[in-house]
C-alpha cells in the first residue's frame, strides 16, 4: 500500500505512516501518507515536472512549500468539483485525490506549445500592446482566442459547483495571524491575560517554520514546546484555534476577512457540511505573526524543475521526510540558507557544493563542509543545465572571474527573507526598507494591528518568541485584559548575515515572476521603454499579477528595476498592497446566497393556495406574485389573462394585493404630516374615507403613489407601491424624524401584518355579502365610493374594507390579518362560486389599469412630474409639501414636456410594443425627432386590440393625431393614434355604481 | 465598518443605509427657489470629518447623524438626527 515512494526517508517527519493514501497525478496512481501535501507526496514519488508555464510552456516543478507557490499549480478533483490553479504545496493529500497538470497539450512531458519559446521575442513585456494592435477587429476574433489557447492556467469546471459555502461572523479581543513561534507566543500571552483570542493558521498543523526548522525553546525540542503551548491554549475557554484558515484582509473598524478551508482536505464534504467558510472577524486588536517568505535569486535557468527555495527543501525533508534531490547544491547569500546544507548532511543526503555570494563563511559552516566533504564556492549561480527531468549541472561564476560547474540533481536557493507585509499594508500602508536585513518591514499598520516576529523583520527564534509574547500581551492589555501573563518562552537567536543579491547576469532566461513568465530582461526592457515606476512595471510586464500576487517575485522585480534605473530599492518603492492575501473562491464570498437563495423570497399570504390553483408566478422585487392562473385548454398566457379580465369586467374576480406597502400613521398631527409629504391634502379627509395620494421627491419629480384612508381622527392607513414599500417607509421616517420633529406622529410598517385582496367586478357586492357580517351596510349609500372603514366578517373577524378601484369596476379591497390571508382566498373561492368568481393575477391587474389609464411603475419612472402624469391639478396651492418649490421650476413646467397619453395602433390587428419611439408622421426617426415612447402596453379585451400608454411631447394636446411608433430594436415601424389615456368607462360610472 | 446606534448599540454596516450630508436644513416654505435649489443640489465634498445622515433600517429605523472621517472611515460620534434637518425657527 505504500507504493514505491523512492524519495521517502525511512523515518522522521510529521507524516502518519500508519495511514497510507493513494492518489492520481495525470492518471498515474501514486502513494503518500496522511500529513502530506500533494507537493510533498509528488516529491516522495520522484515527480519533478508538475506543470507547464503560462506563456512559454516551460517545464516547471515545485519551488516552495507554501501558499506563495508560483509553479506547482494543478487542477484538483474532477467533474463539477474540478478546481484549477490549486497550489500543490497547500493541497492536503487525501485518499483518492485526483490532480492533473495544467496548460499542457497533449501531455505534460511532450507539450507542443513549448514552441512558444521559439517565438519568445513576441512574448516580451507589453507584447499584448505591441503585437496585436491592428487591425482592431482581429483582436476578439483571432488574437485573443489564440493567446488564450496558447497561454493559460487551468480550466474551470464549467458546471455549477455542487458544494456549499458558508459565511460567518466572529468577535474577539485579539485575532492572531499565524501560529509560528511568534503567533503561539502571542496567543499564550493574550490568552493568559483573559482576552478572547482567535488564532488563525493557514496550514493544517500549528507551528509555522518550527515544523521544518525545529530548534530549542525553554530547553525543549520545538515539537514538544508546540505541543505544550497548544495544549495550554486548547485548555483556555476563550481561545479559539482555527487551522486551515488564512487571514486575508483587514477592513474598516477592525474587521478581518478570513477563509476557512473546512473540508478541502476531503474528497467531498461530509453531508450537511460546507466546503469553505468565509469569516468576518471583528477584533479589538490584531497581531500579525504571518512570518516571512524566502526570496529567490534570479539567474538563468532558475525555473528548472529541481530548483527550489532552500527553506522549502528543508520543509520537505524535515516535515515530510521527502527528499527533493539526492545530491543537493545550495546557492545562498545569507547565513540562514546554510541550514539546508545542515539538514541535508544530517539526513545523509549528499551536498554537491554550497555557492555562497558572501565574502566570508562562518567557521562552523567551514567545518560542516569539511565533515560533509563538499566545496564552498564563493560566487553565484549563473546558469542551470537541465530540462523537464530536472537539474543536471549548475554553472557558477566564481568571485574573481573564474567559472565553475557543479553536478547536482537539486538546487536550493536562498536570497534572504521578505517579511509578509501584506496585512499590515492593506490600508495603503507603505512598508519601510531595512538595510540590515535588506528587506521591507511594516511601517505602522491599520488601527489596532501590530506585526511581530519574522513578519516584523525579527528573524531569530528568540526574537520571534519575545516579539510575539510582547505583542500578544500588549494587544490583550489594549483590549482591557490584565490577567497574569506568566513568563515568556525563550530561545537563542541565530546569527544573521546577508549580502544582498537579486540577479545574476547570465545567458538564457532568468525568471522573476515564474507564474507569469516575466524575466529579468522584461524588467530591463520596461525600464528602457519608460515604465520605470513600479506600478507601471507591474502593469506593463504583468509582474506580480498572477494568482500568487508576486509573493516570490515582487521584491526581486523592483530590486532589478532599482538597479537598472540607478536608484535605491526604497527610492523605487513597492506597489500598493491589496487584499486578499491568498485567492478566495467567489463561492465563499457568495456563501449560501446563490440560485434560489440569491436573495430572500417573500411569499404573499395566499401563495400556497395560488400554487394549488396552478398559478404562474412572477418575481416582483423579492415577491413571488401570481401572474395568471392558466386553465386547461388555454393555449397561451394571453388567453388566460383575457379570460380573467373578461370575468372581472362581467362578473367578479379577486387578486392578492398584499405586496403593497402598508403604513399606519398615528397621532394628533397625522393629517398635518401627510399634508407635507403628499402633494394633495389629507388633513381635510373625512374619517371613513380614502383618497389617492401622490408624493414627490424634494426635486419635484414624482416619487410614489397610493391610496391612504382615514380610519380615525388620529389614524391613517397609507399604502405604497410594491416596489417602493421600503423606500417610502425610509423617506417618511426621514420626514418625521429629521424634517418635521415638531409633529406628533408615529409610523408603523404593517405591510406584513395585513393580507389584502382586491375584489372587483359588477358582482363584487354579491360576493362580499357572503363574507361580511350581514349587519354591515355595503350599499352605495352605506359604503360609498372611496369609503374606508373597519367591518366585521361573518364569524366575527375584524377586517378593513376600502371601496377603491384600480380596475375601473365596482370594487373593494379587503384587509385581514395576514394569518387569515390564505383562508380568505379559500373563502372567496367558495363564497364566490355561485357568481363565477375568478382569481386574477398581476397581468390582468395590469391590463385593467392600462384600460383605465392609471399610471404605474413605467410612468412613475423617476423623470415625470405630477402634471406629466395628468395629475397636476392635485398639487395643492394652499400648503407646503415635499417637492413643491422645485416642481415649479421652468423646465418641469415647460409646455413641451412628454406627458402621459393613450396610444393605439391604427391597424387594429397590429401588436403594440412598449419601448417603441414616437416620431411625427413624415419625419425621419432619430434623436432630433424623438417625441417620446410607449411605456405600457396590453391587449385590451374590451377594445379587442392592443393599446398602451406613452409619454409623448404635448401628448394631451394632440389627441387624435396619427404618429409613427418606431421600434428599431424589433425592426418595426407602424402608425398609432394618440388618444385619451382612459380607454374604459371614462366617466367612471362603473366604479361608482 | 460598524456604527454604534444610540438605541441599538454597535451594529454592522449592512443594517444601515447612507443618505449623505447632514448639514443642509430644509428651507422655510417662503424661502424661495434659490434657497431650495441649494438645499436640494449643493453639497460640500469633504475630505475629512463630516456629519452624515444614516438610516438604521435593519434595526430601530432611527435616522442618525454620524460624524465620520471620509478619509479614514473613522466614526467619532453618532446621535439621533431628530430635527437635524428641520427648518429654522420662524419658518
Ligand atoms: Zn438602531
Amino acid at each position: 500500500m505504500r507504493g514505491d515512494q523512492a524519495n521517502r526517508l525511512n523515518d522522521g517527519g510529521l507524516i502518519d505512516r500508519s495511514t497510507p493514501l493513494n492518489f492520481r497525478f495525470d492518471g498515474k496512481i501514486l502513494f503518500g501518507f496522511k500529513g502530506d501535501t500533494l507537493a510533498s507526496a509528488l516529491i516522495a514519488n520522484g515527480v519533478k515536472l508538475v506543470g507547464r508555464s503560462f506563456k512559454y510552456h516551460r517545464p516547471r516543478g515545485i519551488l516552495t512549500a507554501g501558499s506563495e507557490e508560483p509553479n506547482a499549480l494543478v487542477e484538483l478533483r474532477s467533474g463539477a468539483r474540478r478546481e484549477p490553479n490549486t497550489k500543490a504545496t497547500t493541497a492536503e493529500l487525501y485518499e483518492g485525490l485526483e490532480a492533473a497538470s495544467q496548460n499542457r497539450w497533449p501531455s505534460l512531458k511532450f507539450d507542443v506549445m513549448s514552441v512558444n519559446q521559439l517565438f519568445a521575442p513576441i512574448f516580451v513585456a507589453g507584447f499584448y500592446y505591441k503585437t496585436f494592435m491592428w487591425p482592431a477587429k482581429f483582436w476578439e476574433a483571432i488574437y485573443e482566442p489564440a493567446i488564450r489557447r496558447a497561454a493559460g492556467l487551468g480550466r474551470a469546471a464549467g458546471v455549477s459547483d455542487p458544494d456549499h459555502y458558508d459565511k460567518a461572523w466572529a468577535h474577539c479581543d485579539v485575532v492572531i495571524a499565524g501560529s509560528g513561534p511568534a503567533g503561539l507566543a502571542a496567543a499564550l500571552a493574550a490568552g493568559r491575560s483573559g482576552a478572547r483570542v482567535i488564532l488563525c493558521e493557514e496550514d493544517f498543523v500549528l507551528g509555522g517554520r518550527l515544523l521544518a526548522d525545529g530548534g530549542t525553546i525553554d530547553g525543549l525540542p520545538a515539537a514538544e514546546w508546540i505541543a505544550r503551548a497548544v495544549a495550554e491554549l486548547e485548555a483556555m475557554p476563550d481561545v479559539r484555534i482555527m487551522t486551515r484558515t488564512t487571514l486575508f484582509g483587514v477592513y474598516d473598524g477592525g474587521t478581518y476577512g478570513a477563509i476557512e478551508r473546512v473540508n478541502d482536505h476531503l474528497p467531498v464534504p461530509p453531508k450537511h457540511q460546507v466546503r469553505q467558510r468565509l469569516w468576518r472577524i471583528v477584533a479589538k486588536r490584531c497581531v500579525v505573526a504571518a512570518g516571512a517568505i524566502e526570496r529567490p535569486i534570479v539567474f538563468a535557468g532558475n525555473d528548472t524543475p529541481g530548483v527550489m527555495m532552500a527553506s522549502a527543501m528543508r520543509s520537505y525533508i524535515n516535515r515530510y521526510a521527502a527528499t527533493p534531490a539526492r545530491r543537493i547544491a545550495l546557492f545562498t547569500n545569507n547565513e540562514d540558507g546554510w541550514r539546508t546544507a545542515e539538514t541535508a548532511i544530517a539526513t545523509g543526503l549528499q551536498v554537491a557544493a554550497v555557492i555562497d555570494a558572501r565574502p566570508d563563511v562562518s567557521p562552523a559552516h567551514r567545518a560542516l563542509a569539511g565533515r560533509g566533504g563538499f566545496p564552498v564556492l564563493h560566487g553565484s549561480v549563473s546558469g542551470v543545465d537541465g530540462g523537464k527531468n530536472g537539474v543536471r549541472k549548475i554553472s557558477v561564476s566564481l568571485t574573481g572571474g573564474a567559472r565553475g560547474e557543479v553536478e547536482a540533481d537539486g538546487l536550493a536557493v536562498s536570497g534572504g527573507w521578505n517579511p509578509a507585509v501584506g496585512l499590515t499594508s492593506y490600508h495603503r500602508g507603505r512598508p519601510k526598507w531595512r538595510d540590515d536585513i535588506a528587506a521591507f518591514v511594516p511601517d505602522g499598520a491599520p488601527p489596532g494591528m501590530a506585526a511581530a516576529g519574522a513578519a516584523n523583520g525579527a528573524f531569530g527564534l528568540g526574537a520571534c518568541l519575545r516579539e510575539g509574547f510582547e505583542a500578544g500581551a500588549a494587544a490583550a492589555r489594549d483590549a482591557g485584559h490584565s490577567g497574569n501573563i506568566g513568563s515568556m518562552s525563550v530561545a537563542d537567536d541565530e546569527a544573521f548575515s546577508l549580502t544582498p543579491l537579486w540577479h545574476v547576469a547570465g545567458k538564457g532566461k532568468a525568471f522573476v515572476d515564474q507564474q507569469h513568465d516575466v524575466t529579468a530582461s522584461d524588467v530591463e526592457l520596461a525600464q528602457r521603454e519608460g515604465f520605470e515606476s513600479v506600478e507601471h512595471l507591474k502593469r506593463y510586464t504583468t509582474l506580480g499579477m498572477a494568482t500568487d500576487q508576486g509573493k516570490t517575485s515582487n521584491i526581486a522585480g523592483l530590486a532589478i528595476m532599482a538597479a537598472v534605473s540607478g536608484k535605491s530599492i526604497p527610492e523605487t518603492g513597492t506597489t500598493i498592497y491589496r487584499p486578499p492575501y491568498v485567492p478566495v473562491a467567489i463561492g465563499a464570498f457568495a456563501g449560501h446566497h446563490r440560485d434560489e437563495n440569491f436573495h430572500a423570497t417573500r411569499l404573499t399570504p395566499s401563495h400556497h393556495w395560488a400554487v394549488e390553483q396552478g398559478a404562474v408566478f412572477v418575481d416582483t422585487g423579492l415577491w413571488k406574485r401570481a401572474q395568471w392562473y392558466p386553465r386547461a385548454g388555454e393555449k397561451d398566457w394571453l388567453e388566460s389573462v383575457t379570460r380573467e379580465v373578461k370575468a372581472v369586467r362581467s362578473g367578479v374576480g379577486f387578486c392578492d394585493v398584499s405586496t403593497l406597502g402598508k403604513i399606519d400613521v398615528h397621532g394628533p398631527d397625522a393629517g398635518a404630516f401627510l399634508d407635507r409629504v403628499y402633494i394633495n391634502a389629507f388633513s381635510s379627509l373625512a374619517v371613513g374615507k380614502a383618497r389617492y395620494g401622490l408624493m414627490l421627491r424634494e426635486d419635484g419629480i414624482v416619487y410614489d403613489d397610493g391610496t391612504t384612508s382615514r380610519l380615525a381622527e388620529d389614524h391613517y392607513f397609507l399604502t405604497t407601491t410594491t416596489a417602493k414599500a421600503g423606500l417610502v417607509m425610509q423617506h417618511l421616517e426621514f420626514c418625521r424624524q429629521v424634517l418635521f420633529p415638531e409633529l406628533d406622529v408615529q409610523l408603523t410598517s404593517v405591510s406584513d401584518q395585513w393580507a389584502q385582496f382586491s375584489i372587483a367586478g359588477p358582482k363584487t357586492r354579491d360576493l362580499l355579502k357572503e363574507i361580511v357580517d350581514p349587519a354591515e351596510d355595503l350599499s352605495s349609500e352605506g359604503f360609498p365610493f372611496m369609503g374606508a372603514r373597519e367591518v366585521a366578517l361573518r364569524g366575527g373577524l375584524k377586517a378593513r374594507l376600502f371601496r377603491i378601484s384600480f380596475s375601473g369596476e365596482m370594487a373593494f379591497e379587503i384587509s385581514v390579518p395576514a394569518r387569515y390571508g390564505e383562508a380568505m382566498a379559500r373563502n372567496l373561492m367558495i363564497a364566490g362560486k355561485p357568481f363565477g368568481v375568478t382569481p386574477y393575477g398581476t397581468e390582468a391587474l395590469g391590463v385593467m389599469r392600462i384600460e383605465k389609464g392609471h399610471v404605474a411603475g413605467p410612468e412613475l419612472n423617476g423623470t415625470t412630474t405630477a402634471a406629466d402624469l395628468g395629475l397636476g391639478k392635485m398639487m395643492s396651492t394652499k400648503k407646503d409639501f415635499i417637492g413643491r418649490v422645485m416642481a415649479a421650476r421652468e423646465a418641469l413646467v415647460a409646455p413641451n414636456r412628454q406627458v402621459v397619453v393613450g396610444i393605439k395602433p391604427t391597424d387594429k390587428a397590429r401588436r403594440l410594443r412598449s419601448g417603441a419611439h414616437i416620431i411625427p408622421k413624415g419625419e425621419t426617426p432619430g434623436p432630433e425627432n424623438d417625441q417620446g415612447y410607449v411605456t405600457s402596453v396590453c391587449f385590451s379585451p374590451v377594445l379587442d386590440q392592443w393599446i398602451g400608454l406613452g409619454l409623448v411631447e404635448r401628448g394631451r394636446e394632440r389627441i387624435g393625431e396619427i404618429v409613427r411608433a418606431h421600434d428599431p430594436l424589433r425592426g418595426e415601424d407602424y402608425d398609432v393614434e394618440l388618444c385619451n389615456s382612459v380607454f374604459y368607462d371614462p366617466d367612471g360610472g362603473r366604479q361608482r355604481g | 465598518m460598524r456604527i454604534t446606534c444610540p438605541f441599538c448599540g454597535e451594529r454592522e454596516l449592512g443594517e444601515f443605509t447612507y443618505l449623505g450630508d447632514a448639514k443642509p436644513q430644509r428651507p422655510a416654505a417662503d424661502a424661495g427657489e434659490d434657497a431650495v435649489y441649494d438645499y436640494v443640489y449643493l453639497r460640500d465634498n469633504i475630505a475629512g470629518v463630516m456629519s452624515e445622515h444614516w438610516y438604521h433600517g435593519g434595526g430601530c429605523r432611527a435616522w442618525l447623524k454620524v460624524t465620520r472621517n471620509t478619509l479614514t472611515h473613522e466614526i467619532s460620534a453618532v446621535e439621533p438626527a431628530a430635527g437635524a434637518g428641520a427648518a429654522k425657527v420662524g419658518a
